[in-house]
């Protein structure tokens, strides 16, 4: 199930921009677009493989240090651009491999980089921007932190090719002692170590799953149906608040985020009554 | 994991509760609480599993001395049974503090 | 800034990292001002684990107090790096987001309130997997709230450092304070080597892990705030004066110019040897002290 082909983004990003193309100055692996969605200005940004990037563990999609910084800085552009009173949407199309494994990426502090494009998609979100995820490949752990999981929406297609997760397959099966066949059937019953998309909506966590039959290579009308979901998501996104409270209200999260629910009382609770103090 | 339960006749009331150690390798945490019963009741859950008999021995010499009312819970990663009794004592000292 | 950093001469030190998790915790406050808040008899364990076959700890290896600092309210979350690593399941991650939260709540109260973050951990504890992952994204969101109103001060004093996606919620911080004995970085040496290969980064290699990741390293390369020794009255006065120096004009990971020019002038066709990087990103205070 699902390897990585690095080519949804692309894919995905010209179907709702028309273009692809890195803006100047920019690494070829960040594209960004400005188009008009709805009535919105919408600013689109995508990480893609680029094997002629500067950073050769940055080569296959992975989030690096440029790609981070790239992402931060056209976020931010955004918000400090703002005049109206309208406040632009902001769409990050997300398939990434992961985080670059790298010693000059550790060097050069990639953690901090990673912190600046998750500060800039936060800081949009809380500035009242609406900022829509749509997962249309892999979005795996430090790559999803960095690019994605800051968004007040998160749509995600209901396909065999899409991975949410926080390690790949291989790698937390070696790491928790466990064989790929064991880690897998595990995830049948206990949903957020499962790799299917489809477990992954128990958690709570998505907006909504969108259906498209072959998401490489997508029908017109398929195309405008995401479009519309896009739409609908960045309008639900402004009617309500700006914290990601709603990760924990949907149906499914009061269902398999109990623990967290509870703990949030109880922590509430005694926060509350210490004061009376 | 093993989940294993005793229990001990005990009459002493105690007063306060305690909660010492680590749930870390080779250690274990110990959460001590005053009981309502004429027994003292523990449950344990441990990573390894197949070892009734030796916390059995460990508790049984835990409270030949100890005589207080208590529910005790033990958290285990494979701690030695010298750990199991060194963090029990903690407890009990802390719980009489 | 030259007083960012300490000799080492104290006769009478306390090991900060001898201290388990609650007992850093209750070492920065104001003596006998510090209240748990959902401690191990609350039993807010981790459901996941036990189905794992997996023994659980009270309190899911997070410590939660609030008390005062400089007679100032502040939440201390302290993570237990000897109870799975450190790593972030569920119930840990839902109790220092609530913690953020409910400090930024006293905030737009009008009850000033900073937040420390003991930070001990390998990230995602993968037994949790997607509910970790998705718990960081949400301490990272409370974290860049709460930061706007009072400091958010992360310290990493060691042995497990802070790494996986905790270390962006160490980036997003106010202040980092490490120690010599602390490492902080995305991903661990293992990691690396095992998917980038050993000659992208040799594990084995202690010095080039120090060299990169090491609290000294961090420090002399403007990533961290502060240096202490290892010991606990220095690094609660450390807190002390990041608290009274308050929210900073500008986050270290809001410099995204500054920060992206630095890597635009890096020469990638080669490793370098980490130490050069401190001539071009050191802070003055550390290129002065080294005059």
């Amino acid at each position: 199930m699902s390897e990585y082909l690095g080519i949804r983004g692309t894919v995905w990003f010209r179907a709702l921009t028309g273009q692809a193309s890195p803006m100047r100055g920019d690494p070829g692996s960040v594209l960004t677009a400005d188009v008009s969605l709805g009535e919105d200005n919408t600013r689109f940004l995508c990480v893609v493989r680029d094997p002629h990037a500067r950073f050769p563990c940055a080569r296959d999609g992975q989030v690096g240090l440029e790609e981070a910084y790239a992402l931060a800085t056209r976020v931010r552009e955004v918000i400090e651009q703002e005049t109206g009173a309208v406040k632009r949407p902001i769409i990050a199309i997300v398939d990434v491999k992961s985080q670059a494994y790298g010693r000059r990426e550790e060097t050069a502090a990639i953690f901090l980089a990673a912190a600046a494009a998750a500060d800039a998609y936060g800081s949009a979100r809380l500035a009242g921007h609406p900022v829509i995820t749509l997962v249309v490949g892999h979005a795996l752990s430090g790559g999803f932190l960095t690019h994605g999981y800051q968004a007040n929406r998160i749509l995600a297609f209901d396909d065999d090719g899409v991975m949410i997760h926080a390690m790949h397959k291989e790698a937390a099966a070696r790491i928790t002692r466990r064989s790929v066949e064991n880690l897998e059937k595990l995830g049948r019953t206990i949903a957020p170590l499962s790799y299917d998309i489809r477990d992954y909506a128990k958690l709570g966590l998505l907006h909504k799953l969108l259906h498209v039959d072959s998401p490489e290579n997508p029908s017109q009308q398929e195309i405008q149906n995401v479009r519309d979901e896009l739409i609908a998501a960045i309008d639900d996104a402004r009617h309500s608040p700006v914290d990601l409270r709603n990760r924990l209200q949907s149906k499914e999260a009061r269902e398999t985020r109990k623990a967290s629910i509870l703990t949030r009382t109880i922590l509430e609770a005694q926060w509350a009554e210490e004061q009376v103090h | 994991m093993e989940q294993i339960e005793f229990d001990y006749p005990a009459k002493r009331k105690v007063s306060r509760r305690a909660h010492v150690g680590v749930v870390g390798s080779g250690d274990l945490e110990v959460l001590l609480e005053p009981a309502d019963a004429g027994s003292s009741h523990v449950i344990i859950r441990t990573s390894v599993d197949g070892f009734r008999d030796t916390w059995k021995a460990v508790l049984d010499r835990f409270f030949a001395k100890y005589d207080g009312v208590v529910r005790i819970e033990i958290n285990d990663v494979g701690a030695t049974p010298g750990s199991v009794l060194l963090r029990l004592e903690q407890a009990v000292e802390a719980s009489e503090q | 800034m030259s007083d960012e950093r300490y000799d080492a001469n104290f006769i009478h030190r306390q090991s900060f990292i001898e201290l388990d998790a609650r007992e850093r915790a209750k070492a920065l406050f104001d003596p006998g001002t510090s209240r748990e808040l959902a401690g191990p008899f609350d039993r807010m364990e981790s459901p996941w684990l036990p189905m794992q076959g997996v023994t659980p700890q009270a309190d899911d290896g997070c410590v939660v107090m609030k008390g005062k600092i400089s007679g100032q309210a502040a939440v201390v979350v302290a993570l237990e790096g000897a109870f799975q690593g450190g790593s972030m399941g569920e119930v840990s991650g839902a109790k220092l987001t609530t913690a953020l939260d409910l400090a930024c709540a006293d905030n737009e109260k009008g009850i000033p309130t900073s937040a420390v973050m003991l930070l001990e951990t390998g990230g995602v504890r993968l037994q949790e997997a997607n509910l970790g992952l998705a718990a960081i994204a949400e301490i990272m969101a409370s974290i860049l709230t709460l930061r706007k109103y009072a400091p958010v001060i992360s310290i990493t004093a060691g042995t497990v450092g802070c790494f996986g996606g905790m270390s962006l919620a160490a980036g997003l911080s106010s202040y980092i304070i490490l120690t010599r004995e602390a490492r902080l970085g995305l991903n661990g040496p293992e990691v690396i080597e095992q998917e980038s290969g050993v000659d992208e980064f040799d594990s084995s290699d202690r010095a080039l892990i120090w060299a990169i990741h090491g609290g000294e390293q961090r420090y002399a390369t403007g990533l961290a705030d502060a240096l202490v020794d290892d010991d606990t009255q220095q690094v609660a006065d450390a807190v002390r004066r990041f608290i009274a120096k308050g929210v900073p004009p500008v986050h270290r990971s809001s410099q995204v110019a500054l920060y992206r020019n630095r890597i635009a002038a890096l020469d990638t066709s080669r490793q370098w040897e980490p130490k050069e990087l401190r001539a071009t990103w050191g802070t003055s205070s550390f290129a002065e002290e080294k005059q």
